[in-house]
């Protein structure tokens, strides 16, 4: 049986790709983009997880084999950092578009005028 | 309502293939290879106790470089695709009495608290990243409760180039002391702070760096809200 963890993580992914393909305003499809990078982050934390271990800082008794991963934790947190700029480009896009075409539904945008 | 439905049945195999993909990596159980020898040798060999930190900073800083030069590409773009000549708020209304009033008292101690958290990422849990997301937190504050709000644009360009130099710098150092980019020069070469590891005087160059990290991240956040919060204005 799967764990709920990774249960949870693919139907966020899954939440997020369903908004991707069928949302038509840019801002929804946008929200799905950072819902589907949260689930890839819960994915990534939650591989690293051992049962019944801490979080690994090394004190207070907690010694190195009482700690969990610290690899995926490092890496999500790389992941963030780039799903936070990727997101902050993108609503700029978005907002470049609303001023240029006043629209932001995708089948509205048609011909990408300057 | 098609359209829907086909997506709905294409995401159900994609999950399905997913969790098959899944059920190989049990949930829970020790698989740790390199994680292990970062666990045993962190306290010696970086001096940190935290061991995440140690290792974006430390055993995996070109990660860190990367990450840092993509939120600077980042901050860069939306300054970029935003850029007007005539850029002002336009935002008429101001916070209510309890917002401004509130905000006032608030502002230094998220501030502050978010130079708690950079400053300590060696031995709490944070670091740069969360450290200078709080305190462009108290920009994005600032600038919610009042109207005329504006961050210094001069100097706050300066300060983030600055120290994204000095991080850079940090790892030169390092090439020219210990032969490679990113050496911790403080704690290998010099020894400094062996005696009093979970101490504050700790970590080798990693409280150092995460300073540099979370002025740099704070600036550029700020930054991005600046940019996002004003509009072209017709003369």
């Amino acid at each position: 049986m799967i764990s709920v963890y990774y249960f949870g993580a693919i139907a966020l992914i899954l939440i997020g790709l369903y908004a991707v393909l069928v949302k038509k305003n840019v801002l929804k499809m946008l929200i799905g983009l950072s819902i589907m990078e949260t689930g890839v982050n819960l994915l990534l934390v939650s591989v690293g997880y051992i049962s019944g271990r801490s979080a690994p800082i090394l004190s207070e008794g907690i010694g190195p084999n009482g700690a969990v991963d610290p690899i995926p934790q490092a890496l999500v947190l790389t992941a963030i950092v780039i799903g936070v700029a990727t997101t902050a480009m993108a609503l700029s896009v978005a907002i470049l578009i609303h001023e240029k075409y006043g629209t932001l539904n995708v089948e509205e945008i048609r011909r990408l005028r300057g | 309502m098609l359209k829907r439905a086909l997506a709905i049945i294409s995401l159900l195999i994609i999950g399905y293939w997913l969790a098959q993909g899944l059920a190989g990596v049990p949930f829970g159980q020790d698989r740790m290879l390199v994680g292990q020898y970062y666990l045993d040798h962190v306290k010696e060999q970086t001096g940190a106790v935290n061991a995440v930190t140690a290792v974006v900073v430390n055993y995996r800083g070109f990660d860190t470089l990367g990450e840092v030069t993509v939120l600077f590409i980042a901050s860069t773009g939306v300054g970029a695709l935003l850029w007007r000549k005539k850029r002002e708020r336009t935002a008429k209304t101001e916070g209510s009495i309890v917002l401004t009033t509130g905000t006032r008292l608030l502002a230094p101690f998220i501030m502050l608290f978010g130079a708690y958290i950079f400053i300590h990422g060696h031995l709490t849990p944070g670091g740069g990243f969360p450290g200078g997301a709080t305190i462009a937190t108290a920009f994005l504050l600032l600038y919610m409760a009042f109207t005329v709000y504006e961050i210094p644009h001069k100097a706050f360009e300066k300060v983030e180039g600055a120290v994204g130099m000095s991080y850079v710098l940090v790892g030169l150092i390092g090439l020219a002391i210990g032969g490679y980019f990113l050496f911790d020069w403080i704690w290998q070469t010099w020894g400094w702070g062996h005696n009093n590891i979970g101490r504050l005087f700790s970590g080798g160059f990693i409280p150092v760096i995460y300073t540099v990290i979370g002025i740099k991240v704070g600036t550029e956040l700020s930054g991005i809200v600046d940019n996002m919060l004003k509009e072209e204005v017709r003369e």
